[in-house]
Parts: structure tokens; C-alpha cells; sequence
């Protein structure tokens, strides 16, 4: 598997670190089923998914990967920086 | 036995070789099956369950029968098919699974055992006593059943690995792949040929026809050479393609010619991981027997394998020959053997329908129902419309029809397509992204529509990628249409195997549907169909085909078993080349590493670096007096240790302190320049993530440590926030853990150490406790820091990396004319007990501040990560295990990490448990052992009794609890 790192360009799946899905994090220093649902719950779809990788390995850069879990097509690769989590 | 005048060997390069011990001779270009052949080898190996004689059964990678062990000892490699090993001068090769000869086997008694042995006789057979399932019936089945073994010792063989992109993948060298390699490469695609055998052609290798007007053969060599001088193409041969993955990606096993791999060091192959945009899977065809009884005889071969041995190696493999087949191939061999003047004592075709206008004898719809001969074939039984005949032979040569190679077009998960016509699965379009099949392999059988088909694919691919056709013109060849009948398999008594390489019969597969195993992946772990090292390449469409008869369903209906790589066995080391001994992870050093090993230190590992144990010096003969030592040395004198390993972040910006306010529970935009504070991070989800200190060296410039073990995770949590979280923030943060060496400097004596040093000296006033600033060090640059991981007054200094060794050096040197040393991680460990200092055998992932202690250190002032995970009520329970310091009062003076703690008088089950023991260890300052433990209320049980019991172990003890800090509580030594 490969991704192509906005910074770098496609690089191996080896150099990235997974993070897991995507969600914008609640603000605010409340507990609250926001939180609950930030930390602990998640859709496991069939199909288009978007994950947070690090390009650790590589330049650094924190990524927002859109990609489909049954085809595995990896559709967009963006940084979390500006698209955003 | 030879024929004269065929064949693409070099008759006049013989080869010598051994077999079981006995020498024979073969010629350049045979594989090991085709040499044994012609020396009149027909017993070859015995069969993984019955012990039965087994013979050469096909040419190629999928051969199940003739599997055999190359070299001795660590070099010992076993399960290799005698079809793909290339016969090269002093090839030592051994049957396998036959005691104490191939000739005479002990265990060929299972074979008259064989009505006791059927599908799931283990299950039922083996059933009690239970004892003896592990002690007994493990051994003894596995010694009676089985293939080759191992050594038993550490393999030597080394293999690479090895990376390639390109634009087309060609999978497979023969009519079909040479012109979809063509039309690419005329295209200017770059392009990988693959080819599994040791020459291009595949069975234009094994038949004999024209193409073009001139043999197949020379036709071959004429465009391999074309392609060979194309800058744009690569053909590897002996490149098995293994697997396909995502995005086109595929693994490729290749072998070296054994010239080759016989040079020193020279590796035995490669593991291949080759990125195609294109793919074009022009693997073939295999050609699949019948079921008849004794059809596992050695002599009974493939049909199309008896063409390549007479074509491509000059061999008879027999001196009379019946041949039988349900489709046109079996008269193809007949012309092919009368041709070359071998004869042929029967034809039998089980259409009812065939014609034959060869001069052989001729049954039409008849069968062959049985076998005969001891060790190898002698006679065959046929079975016609006017009933039983008995034909002398001494090689039955069978075709049930053709297979295509589907395998890499399913290893993404979708099933192969049945097409009723050509009786065959056919490779499913598009489920593999970017690959198409091409000629045989997508069921085109005539060389001329095989050649088409590479060529069409070729085309489109070089279409696909934008680039200009070019003139390419499909070259005359056979054209023959393909008719086949249905057969699978020919009643009557006796065994007729389906799975040649785990003695499966049509009678386990019967018995597995009358069983209720009628799902095929179910029938195929009853009767392990399929499941060898061949993967049942020749031999799972027929068990499949006799399953749907059982069950009384169609073949499409039955489907197939799933398909996963690797294609042919591919040994681990080559999966793994690279990765052993010191190339399975990279070893970080430190500047002093090679200063602690003159020293005698033991270096152990600490994530991927190496830090000294202890520092042995004359007279110890056991780490603890070292260790004793070393302790007793910075507490009464001055102690030097590497510390370059604890991870170092440089972090600056206009928004540096706002952002280390939001990393940390605690405040950092209110700390000095030139002072360092200790700071805890938090986990999202509230619990602790890593500790460490922080320096401010300016407005805007603040230096992180962190612990050894979380430096990387701790890095890319920093990441993660500035970009991810506070992107709008200005700060940015590199590693520099590797660009300074940082030594601690502990004790008493450490100020009058380093000022000796020192360029300009430093006191109490100007350098306090928690105070940091730049230093110059024999004219270098360096840092220096005020704290202390000891509890004795201390510092930390650092300078650039390549200064670390020689300050290393010179601090080692003066701290011994001081009465002091270096000291390692095993007094480290017991100075930071004493003090109550946490690591993370204490910050495991499980506690949260309030655990030990630190509740005061989350700011209420400010937001930071983790704050409001962290105030769920759960996280702050005065009923959680808490840190507490321990000491043992019972008889037994130890505490054990790991042991758990009871109160004194419960019984020690888990439902009484009430924590367990983290960290401990001897303390010479105190004068007995001491320890850190997570304790329910532990705060609140100072003084307490609690009992430590280790099961594992089978420890116990009383122990008092303490406070955490169990040396100098009040910190006056830090300031002093």
C-alpha cells in the first residue's frame, strides 16, 4: 500500500503511521457524551472511510486519508492541518 | 530414457549428480524430474499419509508428487519439486518420508491400513484418552505422516529483498505474455516480463508446433532476444509471481541459477515486492487428471508433462505408453510419441464421440478403471462398451482437461468464474485493479488465440497509459478448437486420488458430503483437500467436481475454496530477508557506548537503544555489589551517567508557551528563561502519558525531555496537536535527541566536578536548583541543567553529539580522582526508588494523575489535552490502587515486581487483591529492600500492613506501606 503524502508524493505504507478515523475533536474542558463519543466510539464502515496517518517517517506531516475499506482505493489525501479532522 | 535427436539440452555438457546416495548423469538444461526420468527413475518419494510409491506426475511448480530435500544439515532444505530444481554438477538430493529407504518403507504398512485412515480418522480415532493427545498422538502422527523435514538448526541460506516499479507486469513468458510484453515494450512502457521457469516460451517449450512458419522454439528465442535488447523491458526469469496486493502491488519469489547462487556469497534468491500499473496475468494453464483407481501409480503422468519431458528434455518417461484423456490433448501426445518413435500401446478417449485418424489402438468412449505394478506401473485396465482389458504399459499418460491459472487474479477475494463450455474457472474481470488475463490463463487453449489474446491485452494497456500503438501482427500458429467432455472421475472399486500430495481420495470427499461437510471450505478441513504445499493446483477442481456430484449440485453451485497467495511456497527467510540477526532492528548508541564496553559494562536494551548495566569494577564478582556501589558512590561523592537517550524536543515559536500549556497539566508560559520545571502530559482519554522537564531558553525557545521508552510517541502526540488540533498556532518542534549527548552529573561533589571543567565556574547563587543556561566546556558550546533524577544535588550537561564521547571520557576520569565513577542503569533505577521517582514501570498506561499522586498538577486555570477525560469521577476514586512505597517486615526480606497485595489476613484470591508491586529493588542507603506499588487507598494505609504473594514465583511476604518518597522526603540534599 502506498500513500501520496501532499509534501513528499507517494511513499510506502511502511513510512506512515495510523492513527485511526478522523473526528474533530470536542472543545471546552467539560466531560460530556461529546467526549465520550470522541475517545471511544467509532463507525467501522464498509466502505469510504477517512483516517488520520502520520508521515512520520517522513516529513511529519499529520494526514487526512480518505479511502474505501472494501475496494482498499485509497481516494484523497489531504493535511490535517488544513482540511481539518 | 533418452531420445535421440530432442530436446533443448546440451547433450554435450553432461551433469553429474546424486540421488539417495546413488550417482547418475544429466545435461545442462534438465531439471532434476527430467534427468531422473532418463536415467529410468520412476519411484521418486512416498506419499505424506499411506507411505505409497509416487512418481514424476507433471513439469512444473505445481508437481505433487516428486518433492524432494536438497543439501545437509543447516543447509538442509526440504519439500523442493523435483520439476523446478535445476540440475546443476554435485546435486545431492534425498527422498523424503520413507524409513529406512525409498525402496523399502516401514510405514508403507499405513497403505494396507488404508480402510482405518479415511477423512477425519484423527478426529474420531484419537479421541481419549485426553492425556494422550499431546504426549502420545501428536508424536507418533506426526513421525508417520508428513513430508520433509527440517534441520533443526539456524537456516544459512540468505536471501534479499528487492523492490521494482514499472508500467506493465507481465506475468508468465509464454505465447500469450511475449506479446503483450512486445506490444508494451514497442509502445516505450517499461516493462517487467516474469517468468516462473528458467526460459521463456512456457509450453511452447513443451509441445511441437510452429509459429510464424518456423518452430515454436526459435520463434521464441527471436522475440526474447528483441525484448533482451530493449532498454525498456526486464525479463526475469526464475521469478515466481507470488501474490497480488493493493494498488498493484505484487510479491515475486526468485531463484538463482544455481552457478549463480553457488558463488561465494552470493544469495539463494530474492523476495520481490514489484508496483505495476498495469498487469497482464498470462500464467497458463494446468492440465488436471482423473479419478481412477491406482491413478497415484508411478508411471501415471500428466499427458501434457509427458509432451514436455519427450519436447522440451529428450525423455520417454516410458517405453510403452497408454494414453487417456477426455479432450483433444491426449491424441496430441500420442502423435507427439509415435513422432519420436516411442510406442504407444493404446489410445483411450472417453468421448463416445472422438475420431482418430493416428495409426494406434483405439477406444472411443472407454475408460481406464485401474492400475497395476508394485513400484511402479506395469499394467493398465480399461474399461470399455465391451468391458474390462488389461494393456501392458509402463506409462499412462492423463488428461482431464486444462485449469486456467487463476490464482492471482483472486487473491483479492473474488471467485473464479465457471464457463460450462470449456469446463474451466475462468479468472474474474477487474478484481484485481489494473490486471487482465491473457491467454490460457483466461481460457484461450489454441497457440494462435493465445498469441491474439497477449496481444490484444498488450494493446489496450498500452492504450490505457496514453501512449501510441505500435504495428504488430499476430504470427501464424495452430488454431485447433478446444473440445473436452465431462469426466472427473471413473467409478469402480479401489482408491482414485484427487489430492496426490496429502493422499486425498474421491471416497474421503464422498464420505466428508455424507458427513454434512458439504460446503467446500468445509469439505476441504475435513479431508485436507488442497491444503499441502501444492495448494491442490492440479487436483482441488476435481475434488470439487466430485463434491457437487455427492451433493448433487452443479459444479458453479459447489464455488471454490478461497484463494490466497503465496502461488508456490516461498520459503520464510526469503519473506524475511534482511531481517536477521542485527538486521531485525536497527541499534541506537550512545556517544559513551564504546567508553561503557571498554569498561566492562553490560549494555542492555532499552526500546532500540543500548545503555550500560553497571560499571564492574575489580573485585565484584556479582551486579548487586556493583550496583551497591555505584548508589553509595553518588550518594556520599559524585556519579556520571548517560542520560543522551531520554528523548530531547526542541520547541519554538511565538506560540511555544500557550502550547506547551495545552501539551502539559501544569503551566509553562509562567516559567522563568533559564529555569526548567517538571511537567506531566496526559492521554486524551485523562491517564498518564509520559513526565519529564522542560527547559525555557528564551522567550520563545523552550527544550522538552522526555522519557527513553515515549520519546517517538511523545513526538508525534506534539505533531498531532500543533497540526491537528491548534493548526492556527505558531510553533514548530524537531527532534534533537540524537544531536546532543547529555550526561548527568549526581551527587555531593558534582558542583566541584563540573567546575573544574567548567570554562567559567558556577555557584549556588547563580545556578539553583531547577535553574538551566548555555555553559562553554573546553570552548564547546554547551547546556547545562539543574535537576536531578538522583535526589542528590545534581546536574544534567549536554554538548553536541560529537563531543559526547570525550566529555564522556574526561567526566568518567575526574569523578574517579574524586573517589566517584560512572555509574549504570541498575543504580540509576535504585536512586530514583529511594526517592520515589516514577518510570514507566509506574506510568504503565493504566494510572491516572490522581494514582500517583499528581492531582495537584492539572491546572484549573487552563484547558489542556486530557483535562476533561480526566475529571470523570471514576479517574479520581480515593477506592483506585494508588502509588505508595513498600518494605517488607516478614520473614522474607524481598519484594517481587509483579507480586500482588492482600491485606494481611484475606484469603490471596483475585477478588481480594488489592494492587501489586511495580518497581523494586535493594537500597544500600536505607539498608534493605524497598519498592513502589499501586495500592487501593495506598495513600491512605501509611503504616499499614499488607501482604505481597506471587503465584508465579511462589513468593510471599508482609510488607509496611511507606510513603513514596522513602530518602531525604524533604529535598534537602537536591538544594543543598
Amino acid at each position: 500500500m502506498r500513500l501520496g503524502c501532499p509534501v513528499c508524493g507517494e511513499r510506502d505504507r511502511r513510512e506512515f503511521y495510523y492513527q485511526g478515523a478522523a473526528v474533530a475533536r470536542p472543545e471546552g474542558d467539560a466531560w460530556g457524551l461529546d467526549w465520550d463519543d470522541y475517545l471511544h466510539n467509532r463507525d467501522n464502515p464498509a466502505g469510504v472511510t477517512r483516517d488520520l496517518w502520520q508521515h512520520e517517517q517522513g516529513c511529519g506531516a499529520w494526514l487526512i486519508v480518505t479511502r474505501d475499506t472494501v475496494s482498499h482505493e485509497v481516494l484523497d489525501v489531504a493535511l490535517a492541518a488544513e482540511a481539518g479532522a | 530414457m533418452r531420445v535421440a535427436g530432442k530436446g533443448l539440452i546440451d547433450r554435450a555438457c553432461p551433469v553429474a549428480f546424486h540421488f539417495d546416495g546413488r550417482a547418475y548423469e544429466g545435461f545442462a538444461g534438465d531439471t532434476l524430474a527430467s534427468a531422473l526420468l532418463a536415467n529410468g527413475v520412476r519411484m521418486v518419494a512416498r506419499s505424506f499419509k499411506y507411505h505409497r510409491p509416487r512418481g514424476v506426475m507433471t513439469a512444473g511448480s505445481e508437481e505433487p508428487n516428486a518433492l524432494v530435500t536438497l543439501g545437509l544439515g543447516a543447509a538442509q532444505e526440504p519439500n523442493l519439486r523435483a520439476t523446478t530444481v535445476e540440475l546443476h554438477e554435485g546435486l545431492w538430493a534425498r527422498s523424503q518420508n520413507r524409513w529406512p529407504t525409498l525402496g523399502f518403507d516401514l510405514l508403507a504398512a499405513n497403505d494396507l491400513l488404508a480402510p482405518f485412515l479415511g477423512a477425519g480418522f484423527y478426529y474420531k480415532t484419537f479421541m481419549w484418552p485426553r492425556a494422550f493427545w499431546e504426549r502420545v498422538y501428536e508424536p507418533v502422527i506426526r513421525r508417520a505422516a508428513g513430508l520433509g523435514a527440517l534441520s533443526g538448526e539456524a537456516a544459512q541460506d540468505r536471501y534479499e529483498r528487492a523492490f521494482a516499479h514499472c508500467d506493465l507486469l507481465v506475468i508468465g513468458g509464454g505465447p500469450a505474455g511475449l506479446m503483450a510484453a512486445r506490444a508494451a515494450a514497442e509502445a516505450g512502457a517499461d516493462v517487467i516480463l516474469a517468468e516462473e521457469d528458467m526460459r521463456l516460451g512456457g509450453r511452447l517449450l513443451a509441445e511441437s508446433e510452429e509459429v510464424g512458419g518456423v518452430p515454436a522454439v526459435e520463434w521464441v528465442a527471436e522475440i526474447a532476444s528483441e525484448l533482451a535488447a530493449m532498454p525498456n523491458v526486464r525479463i526475469m526469469t526464475r521469478m515466481a509471481v507470488t501474490g497480488a496486493y493493493d494498488q498493484g502491488t505484487y510479491g515475486a519469489l526468485e531463484r538463482l541459477a544455481p552457478d549463480v547462487a553457488d558463488r561465494a556469497h552470493a544469495p539463494k534468491g530474492a523476495f520481490w515486492r514489484i508496483v505495476a500499473r498495469r498487469t497482464v496475468l498470462a500464467a497458463g494453464a494446468l492440465e488436471r487428471p482423473v479419478a481412477f483407481a491406482g491413478n497415484d501409480r508411478p508411471g501415471v503422468m500428466m499427458a501434457g508433462a509427458v509432451r514436455a519431458y519427450l519436447n522440451r528434455w529428450g525423455v520417454a518417461p516410458g517405453q510403452s505408453t497408454v494414453v487417456f484423456g477426455n479432450n483433444d490433448s491426449a491424441h496430441r501426445t500420442v502423435a507427439d510419441l509415435q513422432k519420436a518413435g516411442v510406442h504407444v500401446a493404446a489410445l483411450v478417449d472417453s468421448r463416445h464421440y472422438a475420431r482418430c485418424d493416428l495409426d494406434v489402438a483405439f477406444y472411443a468412449g472407454a475408460q481406464v478403471c485401474g492400475t497395476a505394478g508394485r513400484r511402479g506401473l506395469e499394467a493398465v485396465t480399461i474399461a470399455t462398451t465391451k468391458g474390462e482389458e488389461r494393456i501392458a504399459a509402463d506409462c499412462l499418460a492423463v488428461s482431464g482437461g486444462w485449469n486456467p491459472s487463476v490464482h492471482l487474479a483472486c487473491h483479492m477475494g473474488a471467485r473464479p468464474v465457471w464457463d460450462a463450455d470449456r469446463l474451466a474457472f475462468l479468472p474474474p474481470e477487474g478484481a484485481v485493479p489494473g490486471q487482465r488475463a491473457a491467454g490460457a490463463a483466461a481460457g484461450e487453449f489454441s497457440t494462435r488465440a493465445c498469441l491474439e489474446s497477449g496481444l490484444a491485452e498488450g494493446l489496450r494497456v498500452v492504450a490505457e497509459l496514453g501512449l501510441k500503438a505500435p504495428e504488430i501482427s499476430v504470427p501464424s500458429a495452430g488454431d485447433a478448437a478446444y473440445d473436452i467432455f465431462p469426466l472427473w472421475q471413473v467409478p469402480g472399486k479401489g482408491r482414485a486420488w484427487l489430492d496426490f500430495q496429502n493422499d486425498v481420495t474421491v471416497k474421503d470427499v464422498q464420505l466428508s458430503a455424507r458427513e454434512n461437510f458439504r460446503s467446500v471450505e468445509h469439505m476441504k478441513r475435513y479431508t485436507t483437500q488442497g491444503m499441502a504445499p501444492d495448494q491442490g493446483k492440479n487436483s482441488n477442481v476435481n475434488a470439487l467436481a466430485v463434491l457437487a456430484d455427492a451433493t448433487g449440485r452443479g459444479i458453479p453451485e459447489t464455488g471454490t475454496t478461497t484463494f490466497r497467495p503465496p502461488y508456490v511456497p516461498v520459503p520464510i527467510a526469503a519473506m524475511g530477508a534482511g531481517a536477521i540477526g542485527k538486521g531485525f532492528a536497527p541499534e541506537r548508541l550512545t556517544t559513551s557506548h564504546d567508553e561503557s564496553v571498554v569498561r566492562g559494562a553490560p549494555m542492555i536494551e532499552a526500546g532500540l537503544w543500548y545503555r550500560p548495566s553497571y560499571f564492574p569494577r575489580k573485585g565484584e564478582s556479582h551486579w548487586r555489589q556493583s550496583c551497591d556501589r555505584e548508589v553509595t558512590m553518588v550518594r556520599g561523592c559524585v556519579g556520571v551517567c548517560d542520560v543522551s537517550t531520554l528523548g530531547k524536543i526542541d520547541i519554538q515559536g511565538p506560540d511555544a508557551a500557550r502550547f506547551l500549556d495545552f501539551v502539559y497539566t501544569n503551566m509553562f508560559s509562567t516559567l522563568r528563561e533559564g529555569r526548567v520545571r517538571y511537567g506531566l502530559m496526559l492521554r486524551e482519554d485523562g491517564h498518564v502519558m509520559d513526565d519529564g522537564t522542560c527547559a525555557r531558553l528564551g522567550e520563545r525557545h523552550y527544550l522538552m525531555t522526555t522519557t527513553t521508552a515515549a520519546a517517538g510517541q511523545v513526538m508525534r502526540h506534539l505533531e498531532f496537536v500543533a497540526q491537528v488540533l491548534r493548526p492556527g498556532w505558531d510553533v514548530r518542534m524537531v527532534s534533537v535527541t540524537e544531536q546532543w549527548a547529555q550526561f548527568a552529573v549526581a551527587g555531593p561533589q558534582a558542583r566541584d566536578l563540573l567546575n573544574g571543567l567548567l570554562d567559567a565556574p558556577i555557584d549556588d547563587a547563580g545556578f539553583p536548583f531547577m535553574a538551566c543556561g548555555p555553559v562553554r566546556v573546553g570552548g564547546v558550546a554547551g547546556r547545562l541543567f539543574r535537576i536531578s533524577f538522583s535526589g542528590e544535588h545534581a546536574y544534567e550537561i549536554a554538548v553536541p553529539a560529537r563531543y559526547g564521547a570525550a566529555l564522556f571520557r574526561e567526566l568518567v576520569a575526574r569523578a574517579e580522582a574524586m573517589g566517584g565513577g560512572a555509574y549504570g542503569m541498575e543504580a540509576l533505577n535504585v536512586l530514583r526508588i529511594e526517592k520515589g521517582f516514577i518510570t514507566h514501570a509506574e506510568i504503565h498506561g493504566r494510572v491516572t494523575a490522581y494514582d500517583i499522586g499528581m492531582q495537584g498538577m492539572m491546572s484549573a486555570k487552563k484547558d489542556f489535552v486530557g483535562k476533561p477525560a480526566a475529571s470523570r469521577v471514576g479517574l479520581m476514586d480515593p477506592e483506585r490502587e494508588r502509588l505508595v512505597g513498600l518494605k517488607p517486615v516478614g520473614a522474607v526480606k524481598e519484594l517481587l515486581p509483579g507480586a500482588h497485595l492482600f491485606d494481611e489476613s484475606a484469603e490471596t484470591v483475585s477478588a481480594n487483591d488489592q494492587g501489586y508491586i511495580t518497581s523494586a529493588c535493594y537500597s544500600p542507603t536505607l539498608g534493605h529492600v524497598i519498592g513502589q506499588a499501586f495500592l487501593r487507598r495506598g495513600p491512605e494505609r501509611i503504616g499499614e500492613r499488607v501482604r505481597m504473594v506471587d503465584h508465579l514465583r511462589g513468593t510471599e511476604t508482609l510488607c509496611e506501606v511507606t510513603g513514596v518518597v522513602q530518602y531525604d522526603a524533604d529535598g534537602g540534599r537536591l538544594r543543598g
